[in-house]
């Protein structure tokens, strides 16, 4: 199983992105809650954003052509891999304050783990991702621990 | 829709009281939705022969953090206004697929009265009753 996770991208491990800045929008907060059918009009109204909001606010915003053919952006702290498909894994949220329309946010991700697995199908990894979101003045706002598996 | 929730009150819960349990069927149109506001274009939430050619999944996918969401609201919803969720935690350990409904409630699991602490356990059910998505969560009341 070590050969499925090179030494090139196990070096990778610890590797961060580029933080990046977000402005929370009312109207984004107000489409997300449609979408995943919120039944509180906080969330409905956009006046606070649902628990897991910044997992889909943090997700990359790349040009066309940075977009694999799977319709996927590679992500400039994870290395190449050599399964390609991937689907979602789960995650661990820790939250210190809720976010609110106007905030400006910073955002952290650091690729934590690559774990070799054997699936009922073959051979899996599981790539494990840490984010850290931060007011611009240093306030924690939330942490998460996000698994992706490549299959 | 109502705008008031009531929440909870420590003590009036014990542990194994039940979650409200809810249903959800996704459609095309509310997973476009939803992968339009995540910025998502992976494939396999709308392009069904890529999803079943190239990816071979049976059908279109259903997003596993929108999983993560309905999972969430089910905590979120019962506690109201009485609480602040401290932690929440999800595993999506089967695909679903467009055209099932999906339900997803929960359950007490543990009371810390004197700190206000309240766990549940969370699950997403698929219609053969197998839990596709559990999942935890730690409620701080108020």
């Amino acid at each position: 199983m070590s050969e499925l996770i090179s030494a090139e991208a196990r070096s990778w491990i610890g590797r961060s992105a580029e933080p990046v800045r977000i402005e929370i929008s009312r109207t984004d907060i107000k489409k997300y809650s449609i979408a995943t059918e919120q039944q509180q009009e906080k969330f409905l109204n956009g006046d606070e954003a649902p628990s897991m909001f910044m997992f889909g606010a943090l997700r990359p915003v790349v040009p066309m052509d940075q977009l694999g053919p799977d319709g996927i952006a590679a992500e400039s702290f994870l290395p190449d891999l050599p399964l390609k498909r991937v689907m979602a894994g789960g995650t661990e949220m820790t939250f210190h304050r809720p976010v609110k329309p106007g905030d400006v946010l910073i955002a952290t991700k650091t690729l934590h783990d690559l774990i070799p697995k054997e699936g009922k199908s073959g051979p899996l990894i599981f790539v494990v991702t840490k984010l850290r979101v931060e007011t611009e003045g240093g306030e924690l706002v939330l942490e998460e621990q996000q698994t992706r598996i490549f299959r | 829709m109502s705008g008031k929730m009531s929440g909870i009150n420590i003590s009036e819960i014990s542990v194994g009281d039940a979650l409200p349990e809810r249903q959800h069927t996704a459609t095309n149109v509310s997973l476009f939705l939803y992968n339009a506001i995540i910025w998502n274009p992976h494939r396999i939430h709308y392009d069904e022969t890529y999803t079943t050619q190239v990816e071979k999944h049976p059908g279109i996918v259903i997003d596993g953090p929108l999983q993560g969401d309905w999972l969430n609201q089910v905590v979120v919803n019962w506690m109201g206004e009485a609480g602040t969720l401290a932690t929440f935690n999800y595993s999506n350990r089967r695909a679903s697929y467009l055209g099932e409904t999906l339900t997803s409630g929960g359950s007490v699991t543990a009371i810390d009265a004197d700190a206000g602490i309240v766990d549940v356990e969370l699950f997403i059910k698929n219609a053969a009753g197998e839990v596709i998505t559990p999942g935890t969560a730690q409620v701080r009341l108020t």
